[in-house]
């Protein structure tokens, strides 16, 4: 059960310098005490922009934004950000060059008695696991301490919620995904609320309880992350988030398809079409399954070793191609002809009109 | 951008006449151009000009020639090559820059000159005329001595630019085949030709503008034909000229600067990685280089300097009175009222450009702000000097009945045309340290700071103040210690009586009286040490 009143109200907000043609357009979503939310999308679509809105770096043309029942922005009106209560890890950390770590977590504590300034940055400090540091300047500082040092300078003046500018993605690969955990941990420890955006699908499972999707700034999904992968609401996101092709097809009842990969069954969503209706069914590489009985044969012209698993990419008679992911004991090498089933127990299907026909037994959005 | 930074400052209106200002004494020469007037032009052709152009000449080839084989010479072997003093001579052999030209001229003129010791120990040796020594006024002993004075500019830049290329690039050439040696002549020579063209341009705009060393070196330029039209005939017209025509080989030497240069940015930061392997020069070679790069030092900076201690402290108890210390104060005082001005001059355009970053115009206006460091300072001055006659016509039209005497004259009004010049001319020396503090400033840091609750007048106090403060005390001291060493435009446009050090050096050399230069030349020596001991720290961390 939610809460009766959610800690950010976000209505309708429409942001960007040209009032013509916003960047954001009317997007709306609330986010929860103690909750953790990614904002996913790729660069451009707006997404630190609503960030920045929340921030009070952006003016709002239209629509408003509220801390609990604090108007926070709204056109004509935009509190100033040193007032919001909202803190923020930037991508760049924006540490201070000319301040030691403690004086950076610091920063934020001013006016406050200065024994309590001491034992708060200690605390910070200690919640990070830089307590040893804390007299180092950025510059002496590796990118994961930096990355602390920033989050225990958000932390430190107690903000009602913590913004998150793709925080990670200075530092590589097997630290980023350490560190988004460490620091999911910290916010929950703290009882944070957290928004995080990124450009990274993985991330942003990882941290959102909640995920946003955006695209062209507007929100196309606002979800949990395993109704994103399975119940995406449009072929925009069914393609943006994990990978998968798209198969044309003809309705036959409405719970069968007619496609080149054979009958397709299941429960259809979001589209339930009527029977000798064109459509679309995603088809995602863990639902093509080897089968020795099957009619079906492909050949495999592309194949990716993963460890436990392997990603082939197989071509039908038709020239269709999918893509497969077998266990990694079903070795098949290049060339070779393989019985498939497509295996669905729900269907992800679109109507096959209007812009998109194109994507046909295409891989689609390769990650 | 955010709502804190619309100041509702008309930043662009005082931008366009803050750089109409820059620019009124260059405009005002060029304008000679309109209205030539022929007799004064067809006297100067007659009499002066054919030597004044073949001196120009000899000057500019010469220069460009010998501080390129000095200092890229030397870059590469203090930079690429392990020889026994290397690592010393790496940044003594920047010491150099602290010396004005007309110092090291005329402390190396008194130790080659009759009387001087050198001579007078090759005449007991070989009897007065048993021995030959170059001619101390000859064209060749001019370049000679440019070069030793300058070089710097062409060894800093060059060096800056091998250390930059990286071990990479080296490395990439050397699997491509080359030696070591083919390495530089056929990567980092080449890579490095954008730094060497800069250095070299400023070495060059540096030999154009002296006034000191040639005056002193009896060599006549168009500085000291400005200075004769000026002072000995009271000609302004024909100095504008003059100057009209030294503006003309200023633009050509930075047109081919900006040729030479190309559109080439090379530059690759891989070299601030682990310690890089140097080629290590053995037996001759070692030696060879050694000696090269010792004696290159020795005559430009140890020398000199020796002789002018030498010269000071057997003058020390004559000069030490109260006209030295006013000469000090004068110059102090000119020093730090430049270095202020121009500071804080180039954080309101640096602080333009930040607002307007991209804007095509601003950024026009920003380059033509801080044009006045190609201005000779005896162009300068006599831009200056039209100006404030200008001026004061404008103001007797104005105001017919007041009593005026002009504002050139009165020890305030020159004080004002002089600061006014200096602004002009090193604007862009401030320029540099302003824009790379303010380039620290980083929009997410403000962003932050806000976020955590500051507010504007806290953010400018705790975040913008100490960020920039580094850069702005650099740049007062740069434009300081450029100021105190300026001779031609303090020459020119000082008020009555207020001499300075540089002043007080000019009227002593010109009077052949090497030794009462000294004093004042070692104060200059020193101040000029600072900004250079900045420089080496700077660059010793690599």
């Amino acid at each position: 059960m939610r809460p009766a009143t959610p800690l950010l109200t976000i209505d309708a907000i429409s942001c960007g310098h040209d009032p013509a043609n916003p960047v954001i357009r009317e997007l709306s979503c609330q986010v929860v005490q103690g909750e953790m939310v990614s904002l996913l999308g790729a660069s451009g679509c707006g997404k630190t922009t609503v960030l920045r809105a929340i921030a009070g770096f952006v003016p709002l043309l239209a629509g408003t934004i509220l801390l609990r029942e604090e108007r926070l922005s709204a056109p004509g009106f935009t509190l100033a950000p040193e007032r919001r209560r909202v803190g923020m890890v930037f991508q760049d950390y924006a540490l201070f060059p000319h301040l030691t770590v403690e004086e950076n977590v610091a920063f934020g504590l001013k006016g406050r008695p200065k024994e309590e300034i001491r034992t708060v940055t200690r605390d910070m400090l200690h919640l990070v696991g830089m307590e040893s540091l804390g007299r180092r300047h950025p510059h002496e500082l590796s990118g994961g301490q930096q990355q602390r040092t920033a989050l225990a300078r958000a932390l430190a003046p107690k903000p009602a919620l913590i913004l998150l500018d793709e925080p990670f993605s200075n530092l590589d690969v097997d630290l980023r995904e350490r560190l988004a955990l460490e620091v999911r941990q910290i916010l929950v420890s703290q009882e944070m609320t957290g928004i995080l955006v990124t450009h990274d699908q993985h991330e942003a499972f990882a941290w959102g309880d909640q995920v946003g999707v955006l695209h062209e700034g507007n929100l196309r999904q606002w979800d949990t992350p395993f109704a994103l992968y399975h119940r995406p609401v449009d072929p925009f996101v069914a393609g943006f988030i994990g990978q998968g092709t798209f198969v044309a097809g003809t309705c036959l009842t409405p719970n069968v398809m007619q496609t080149p990969v054979g009958l397709l069954q299941g429960t259809p969503q979001p589209y339930r079409p009527n029977p000798g209706d064109p459509v679309r069914v995603l088809v995602r590489p863990d639902d093509v399954v080897p089968d020795p009985d099957s009619p079906i044969h492909a050949r495999v012209i592309r194949r990716a070793f993963k460890g436990a698993t392997t990603l082939y990419t197989l071509q039908l008679d038709s020239g269709c191609q999918l893509q497969s992911l077998f266990p990694s004991h079903v070795d098949h090498a290049i060339g070779e002809r393989v019985p498939i089933r497509v295996a669905t127990d729900h269907l992800v299907l679109f109507a096959n009109t209007g812009p998109g026909v194109t994507m046909e037994c295409v891989p689609s959005a390769i990650n | 951008m955010t709502p804190h930074s619309t100041l509702g400052w008309p930043w662009k209106p005082i931008l366009w006449i803050f750089v109409g200002l820059m620019l009124f004494p260059i405009g005002v020469i060029l304008s000679a151009w309109i209205t030539p007037e022929w007799g004064v032009w067809r006297h100067l052709v007659d009499t002066l000009l054919g030597e004044l152009l073949r001196n120009t000449l000899i000057l500019l080839f010469g220069v460009t020639v010998w501080v390129l084989l000095l200092g890229v010479g030397l870059a590469w072997l203090t930079a690429m090559c392990r020889f026994p003093g290397q690592r010393f001579l790496d940044w003594a052999l920047i010491l150099p820059l602290a010396m004005p030209a007309y110092v090291l001229a005329f402390s190396m003129l008194g130790l080659l000159d009759y009387g001087g010791p050198l001579r007078g120990w090759l005449a007991l040796r070989f009897g007065p005329n048993g021995y030959w020594f170059p001619d101390t006024r000859s064209p060749g002993m001019v370049v000679f001595l440019f070069s030793l004075s300058l070089y710097p500019y062409v060894y800093l830049m060059a060096r800056a630019a091998f250390l930059d290329q990286g071990r990479r690039m080296l490395e990439a050439s050397r699997m491509l085949g080359r030696s070591p040696w083919g390495a530089f002549l056929h990567a980092a020579l080449p890579m490095a030709r954008p730094a060497m063209a800069a250095g070299c341009a400023l070495a060059v705009m540096e030999a154009l503008a002296d006034f000191g060393a040639v005056s002193v070196l009896g060599f006549n330029t168009f500085t000291t034909a400005i200075y004769k039209a000026w002072f000995g005939m009271f000609n302004l017209t024909a100095a504008t000229q003059l100057a009209s025509l030294l503006l003309l080989f200023v633009a050509v030497a930075l047109t081919v600067e900006q040729g030479m240069r190309g559109r080439a940015r090379y530059f690759s930061s891989d070299g601030h990685g682990p310690k890089r392997e140097r080629i290590r020069l053995r037996g001759m070679a070692a030696l060879l280089a050694t000696t090269f790069a010792g004696t290159v030092f020795l005559l430009a900076f140890v020398l000199p300097v020796g002789q002018l201690l030498v010269w000071s402290w057997s003058r020390l108890r004559l000069d030490l009175d109260g006209r030295f210390w006013d000469l000090t104060l004068h110059t102090v005082t000119l020093g730090v009222g430049a270095a202020l001005l121009a500071t804080l001059a180039a954080l309101f355009l640096g602080l333009v450009r930040k607002r307007h970053a991209g804007d095509r115009i601003v950024h026009l206006a920003l380059r033509l702000a801080t044009l006045g460091y190609a201005l000779p300072g005896s162009v300068l001055a006599v831009g200056v000097m039209l100006c404030l006659i200008w001026l004061g016509k404008g103001f007797a039209w104005l105001f017919p009945g007041v009593m005026h005497q002009g504002l050139a004259s009165g020890v305030s009004g020159g004080i004002l045309a002089l600061l006014f010049a200096y602004l002009v001319r090193f604007l862009a020396v401030a320029m540099g340290p302003v824009e790379s503090g303010l380039e620290r400033i980083r929009p997410s840091l403000a962003e932050a700071a806000h976020g955590l609750g500051a507010t504007s007048r806290e953010v400018a106090r705790r975040l913008y103040l100490p960020l920039l403060r580094p850069g702005l005390l650099t740049a007062i001291l740069m434009v300081m210690v450029e100021v105190m060493k300026e001779m031609p435009a303090t020459l020119l446009l000082r008020p009555f009586g207020w001499d300075t050090l540089a002043v007080r050096i000019h009227e002593m050399t010109s009077e052949g009286e090497w030794e009462r230069a000294a004093l004042p030349a070692v104060m200059l020596v020193a101040v000029g040490l600072l900004p250079v001991f900045f420089l080496v720290r700077k660059s010793a961390g690599r």
